[in-house]
């Protein structure tokens, strides 16, 4: 049966901002091409990009506060930038559908908890 | 304005009918398909207002008929701007049905279109889905929202499983002789897995999915009646309705878990149980043994015992001895290692598990640190028990058997999670 799993796309804006033009747009010909690939083979449950990490705010409570900070949590130079939540039949297959994205990004591909269960 | 209910269970009992009717009658399985299930949304719009037609069969096959009509003509049309140099048979006007198409097959179009939909060129899902859709007559919406995927994706998967039939090259007609053993055998699992899919959803707020349940139950029934003889089917059957009587006491308002030992019994459904008990028995005592209807006797044994402690486990032990032998499975040894702890005592249990490390199917799966937690527990070995138990959690993707597996490993610790 299949099983969901979240494609987190983390990139490194220098190396993005270094890269040619036309390098730049042959690697989201490859994003595009895997959208609809997924899309077509029913596999595709959501694709997200995510807005410039210049914008994030990070949120925590500490010590009763709540304390905003603007800019990303940690000092990762790579930062989430495009989330796909897809269900397919295989980690194998999940790693399939991460990997034509990752000649620049890292990927990570993590399962889904689901509410699912059977009594012991 | 009739309510909906009666409506709904209506057009799905007349699904597979008029599905069957219009392929035999066209042989366009995709495109009828397509057409029948946009006559059940017209039904299941008008119908509650207008009331339900006086040939409710009839109505849905001229409403199929004229959209599968449309749509070919349409198709026509677009092949005759691509090629107009390719001359292209007349069409038949399916508008006015026919009388042949009106009257219900001698031979069930039922069983013909479960064997296609359960086409071994698919892959489980997709036969789940469209099994769902062309014989079930659910809504692709309601099939997703089971499922929980958007719409999009699940009509997309729907009309990929049609393309990958077409492409296998298969006929709506019955497998050959020879292959029909098989071909039930993939029927079979797909109303296990779509039985499965419904029972393990927790008492959450997605009613839809636990409904799959009376949806393979209700499958099964209608199988059960085209192949009365097979004790599989029966056995099957009778496993849905002995494994679903204990539904509402398997968890809890907040969709925890509570397991066998501790379920109240009060609340089990006597019915489904005695429904469930007399179809094994009959089979049992009638058809070649198979591995649902041992199944469904070692369901019977724990659904018939007042209390946990009243349960014959000599007896479950001896049901899963045969299982193991006619279909052996590593599931099938995790199970059998808990009825024999409860009969030689947790060792013997154990020593059956180990057996089981060495298995490449098994390597790490949760349900054997499970299992093995609790024989460790049992067998008073608390530290081991709380170690197996934290790593059954890390594995499970399920998030009430998480939180049971962290239960019983902090009960373990006298609720001070320490370690």
């Amino acid at each position: 049966m299949p099983v969901k799993y979240v494609v987190l796309i983390y990139s490194n804006q220098a190396t993005w901002e270094a890269l040619p033009g036309a390098e730049r747009d042959r690697v989201l010909g490859i994003h595009n091409r895997m959208i609809k690939e997924l899309t077509e083979s029913g596999e595709l449950l959501r694709v997200d990009g995510l807005a410039h990490p210049s914008s994030t705010k990070t949120v925590r409570i500490r010590d009763g506060a709540t304390v905003v900070t603007d800019g990303p949590f940690g000092e990762a130079k790579e930062q989430l930038a495009g989330v796909w939540a897809v269900e397919c039949d295989s980690i194998e297959r999940a790693i399939e559908i991460g990997a034509p994205v990752a000649e620049y990004d890292t990927v990570e591909i993590r399962q889904l908890m689901d509410l699912s269960g059977l009594e012991m | 304005v009739t309510s909906p209910q009666p409506i709904e269970d209506l057009l799905h009992e007349l699904a597979p009918q008029v599905l069957g009717a219009l392929t035999r009658r066209n042989g366009r399985f995709d495109a009828c398909e397509d057409a029948v299930q946009e006559a059940l949304l017209a039904a299941a719009v008008q119908w509650p207002d207008q009331g339900i037609p006086e040939n409710p069969r009839g109505w849905l096959i001229t409403v199929a008929g004229r959209r599968l009509t449309d749509e070919l003509r349409a198709e026509t049309a677009r092949r005759r701007r691509e090629d107009t140099a390719t001359s292209l048979a007349p069409l038949e006007d399916l508008r006015a049905p026919a009388a042949d198409l009106d009257q219900p097959s001698d031979q069930d179009d039922t069983l013909t279109l479960l064997f296609l939909c359960c086409h071994p060129a698919l892959s489980p899902a997709s036969q789940i889905a469209l099994t769902l859709r062309a014989v079930g007559g659910l809504t692709t919406i309601q099939i997703a929202t089971a499922f929980l995927v958007p719409e999009a994706t699940m009509a997309q998967r729907i009309s990929r499983a049609k393309q990958s039939i077409r492409t296998a090259g298969a006929k709506f007609s019955l497998p050959p002789e020879n292959e029909r053993a098989e071909r039930l055998r993939v029927v079979l699992h797909v109303l296990y897995l779509i039985f499965n899919e419904g029972y393990t959803a927790t008492s959450g707020p997605n009613l839809q999915r636990t409904e799959l349940t009376g949806e393979a139950i209700r499958l099964a029934r209608d199988l059960r009646r085209l192949l009365p003889d097979d004790g599989e089917v029966a056995g099957l059957l009778a496993l849905m309705l002995l494994t679903d009587a204990r539904r509402p006491a398997r968890s809890r308002p907040d969709g925890s878990l509570v397991p066998l030992a501790e379920q109240d019994r009060g609340r089990w459904h006597a019915e489904s149980i005695r429904e469930g008990v007399a179809i094994v028995t009959e089979t049992l005592s009638r058809s070649r043994l198979g591995p649902y209807q041992l199944q469904a006797a070692i369901a019977a044994v724990h659904d018939e015992a007042a209390r946990a402690e009243d349960t014959d486990w000599p007896q479950i032990v001896a049901l899963y001895e045969m299982l193991a032998r006619i279909a052996p499975n590593p599931m099938v040894t995790l199970n059998q290692a808990v009825a024999v702890a409860m009969v030689h005592g947790p060792q013997a249990g154990l020593d059956l598990l180990a057996t089981l490390d060495a298995d490449e199917r098994m390597a790490g799966h949760h349900r054997l640190h499970a299992v093995r937690a609790h024989l460790q527990e049992m067998a008073g070995d608390v530290a081991a028990a709380r170690a197996s138990y934290r790593t059954a959690a890390r594995g499970t993707t399920s998030l009430p058997e998480q939180r049971y597996l962290e239960g019983r490993a902090a009960r373990l610790t006298g609720g001070s999670d320490s370690a």
